[in-house]
């Protein structure tokens, strides 16, 4: 057996195990379901961690054509699995962060249905089969089919309670928007194929390739890109496609939360990485300088807009969904940079900002059951008999703000560095706004400091959601304790552990080499090796910066606790808080205009 | 080929997420979301389209004896159809869930979640 061999594995071992789980929920008691959905999570986790550990040399692919449908001369009918590090590394991350979910819902989901004791664990063993999917496969039909597939699962899961008014308004605008935005992806791999007559990612770049061009690519290419890339950006959640997410984010039971913050964002910008460096990034492509210009400005965008909404909010579940907002804009402005040390520091930044994104929400959700809410100013001084919560969420705050040693330190580092001086200080504005946020909700919530909070607000609070338990639970269950504290331990290993530098530097190397990629795909010769660039590591600029964008935030959440919290939200953001009215029609019309905008900055 | 298939499919796009975003009922918004999708058939199908040709269906046929669709876009529709259908089954079933908990269908009524 081949590495090869276990790639259909990481994706056919949750499918499996969503079907026996639909098939025999009903009679299983809850107990063994839940095992099950352990055991088949953790099962496509060992999978991706082995082939991992298995493959030979960081620039190797694994490659594997679908019931031996090879190319013949060139041409294929089949549907290929590519495994390189980056998509393998995901596809762990996704099954790590999917068995974190199951830990932590272990005691947490006391409530209906009750008669079907499976369908919780088949729908995130599905969602785990789409995620892993995406990020194998070599085909981009096959990435719309599993982007869909992983989008129902989660509009399903953020409807979950389907007998809340809110939950099912989030879940409603996540679908319909996301839905639009695929068929907008689907649209764009219509194009394509008429232009090219291909399917598969390398087969398209070839194709493309074979008639290079000097200037201005064809118009259909460009419309095509365009297209394709507006169903990622939707699900990455850039500006203007961001509205659905704080909508979904904040309704969504906390075990999806953790899922959806976590990794489904990150892969809308791995879609984006990826269908750029294998389709359009060779000479008959779309040029450099138009690519960066498109992502650097939706970037900035984001960045700052989710940085700024995210300090407005008081709803906790919203305060993070707008961080994650923020973060997903300055993921974009590393990828902009178009080199391996760009993405190096975003790969890096993901993998920590994973961590610590799903260990806030995890603290939230426990704040959620022990006092019904989660809002800012409702929960003021009430939780301090809870010190270690408490103390992961400063830590959580303080890792987003980038304070070394925490990984998202170090990535946010790295990516300063290959971005240039101005987007550094984006990086250092958003960064310090989205930790400045978390640190100002735990001095209030744990410390009880500031003047009491009072006043009736207009937009969206915390106060009346539904506690996802039956009643507090007697004491905090150790699994739910447990998962936020490991993967805040992860968030600060990927700062801490050397090892892992150097082979995320190789695999960033090997995901920006268009040529073998497609060589390594289609089975023709052996292309030169990309050149070797510098494995990320600290600086002492990065660490500088990190500590004065942590210094940042420290300041601007004492300023904000010190004063009455009646002033918040800020009477000059109130435009921003308009655009963001919950109306569906609005989102619409804002997805229309970010492709009219995504165009414009291609041309 | 002639351009108007795919003038025609960019059409009917335009006219659902027209529909979606001054949609007044959200059982009639799945149906624009429908009509966004039925876009990317039209698409596939004009792409797969040779003049005179037949089905690609080879029981009754020679090979290479007369031209035929591309039977690819026919699976890639075919493939594209049964998302469609998952998605407007879930979307419609969120609507009931909606009417019942928001007492409205009506988007412009809905405002639980903004700011």
């Amino acid at each position: 057996m081949t590495a090869a061999q276990l790639l259909p594995l990481i994706v056919a071992t949750p499918l499996l195990g969503a079907a026996l789980l639909v098939a025999a929920g009903r009679r299983l008691p809850r107990f063994a379901a839940e095992v099950m959905g352990f055991v088949f999570s953790a099962g496509a986790a060992a999978w991706a961690v082995t082939l991992l550990v298995l493959s030979p040399s960081a620039d190797s692919r694994a490659v594997e054509w679908m019931g031996g449908w090879r190319p013949r001369d060139g041409a294929s009918v089949g549907i290929v699995l590519v495994g390189d590090r980056v998509g393998v590394g995901l596809a762990a991350l996704t099954s790590v962060l999917v068995v974190a979910a199951l830990a932590y819902s272990w005691r947490y989901f006391d409530e209906p249905p009750h008669r079907h004791a499976g369908s919780f664990p088949a729908l995130i063993l599905l969602f785990q089969a789409g995620m892993c999917g995406f990020v194998l496969t070599g085909d981009l039909f096959n990435a719309f089919v599993f982007f869909e597939l992983m989008g129902v699962v989660a509009y399903a899961l953020t409807g979950y309670r389907v007998e809340e008014a809110r939950a099912v308004q989030g879940a409603l605008t996540f679908g319909i928007i996301n839905s639009l935005g695929g068929y907008t992806t689907l649209f764009g791999i219509g194009l394509l194929y008429a232009h090219t007559g291909e399917l598969g990612l390398a087969q398209i770049g070839a194709r493309l390739d074979a008639h290079p061009h000097a200037g201005r690519p064809d118009a259909l290419v460009l419309a095509a890109f365009v297209l394709v890339l507006t169903g990622l950006l939707v699900k990455a959640a850039a500006v203007p496609f961001h509205f659905w997410l704080p909508d979904a984010h904040a309704v969504a039971p906390t075990p999806v939360c953790i899922l959806l913050s976590g990794v489904i964002v990150e892969l809308g910008v791995y879609g984006t990485a990826r269908v750029y460096w294998t389709v359009f990034a060779g000479p008959g492509g779309i040029p450099e300088p138009s690519v960066h210009r498109a992502l650097l400005t939706l970037g900035v965008l984001t960045a700052l807009l989710g940085a700024v909404m995210c300090w407005q909010q008081r709803h906790l579940k919203r305060l993070l969904a707008f961080s994650s907002v923020s973060h997903t804009g300055l993921f974009l402005i590393g990828v902009s940079v178009l080199t391996p040390e760009g993405l190096g520091g975003t790969i890096l930044y993901v993998l920590a900002h994973a961590g610590v994104k799903a260990a806030l929400f995890a603290c939230a959700g426990i704040l959620l059951d022990r006092f019904s809410s989660v809002d800012e100013h409702e929960l003021h001084g009430r939780a301090h008999q809870l010190p270690l919560v408490g103390g992961l969420f400063a830590a959580g705050g303080l890792a987003l703000a980038g304070l070394p040693p925490f990984g998202t330190g170090l990535g946010k580092a790295v990516s300063e560095e290959a971005a240039g001086w101005w987007p550094t200080c984006v990086f250092v504005a958003a960064s310090a706004l989205t930790g400045g946020a978390v640190l100002r909700a735990s001095a209030r919530i744990f410390l009880g400091w500031g003047p009491r909070p009072s006043g009736n607000p207009e937009t969206t609070t915390g106060k009346d959601e539904e506690p996802e338990t039956r009643g507090p639970l007697r004491r905090i269950p150790d699994t739910m304790l447990a998962v936020p504290v490991a993967l805040m331990a992860g968030a600060l290993a990927v700062g801490l552990v050397p090892g892992l530098w150097p082979a995320v530097g190789q695999a960033a190397d090997a995901f920006t080499d268009h040529a073998g990629y497609t060589a390594a795909v289609l089975g023709t010769g052996e292309p030169a090796p990309p050149p070797v660039t510098p494995a990320p590591h600290w600086t002492g600029v990065g660490v500088a910066l990190g500590l004065l964008s942590s210094v940042l935030a420290l300041a601007l959440a004492w300023t904000a606790v010190r004063r009455p919290a009646t002033d918040e939200p800020a009477r000059w953001a109130a435009p921003l808080h308009r655009l963001q009215s919950g109306h569906l029609g609005d989102y619409v019309a804002f997805t229309l205009a970010g492709i009219a905008l995504l165009t414009a900055l291609v041309w | 080929m002639s351009v108007l298939p795919y003038l025609a499919a960019g059409w009917i796009f335009l006219v659902g997420c027209y529909g979606l975003a001054t949609s007044r009922n959200l059982i009639h918004a799945v149906g624009c979301l429908s009509v966004c999708q039925s876009s990317t058939y039209v698409l596939l199908l004009a792409v797969g389209y040779r003049r005179g040709g037949t089905a690609p269906v080879f029981a009754d046929i020679t090979p290479g004896s007369r031209p035929v669709v591309d039977p690819v876009v026919q699976a890639l529709a075919l493939t594209d159809v049964v998302v469609g259908a998952t998605v407007t089954a879930l979307l419609l079933a969120l609507v009931i869930q909606t009417a019942k908990r928001h007492g409205t269908v009506d988007p412009d009524e809905l405002s639980e979640l903004r700011g």
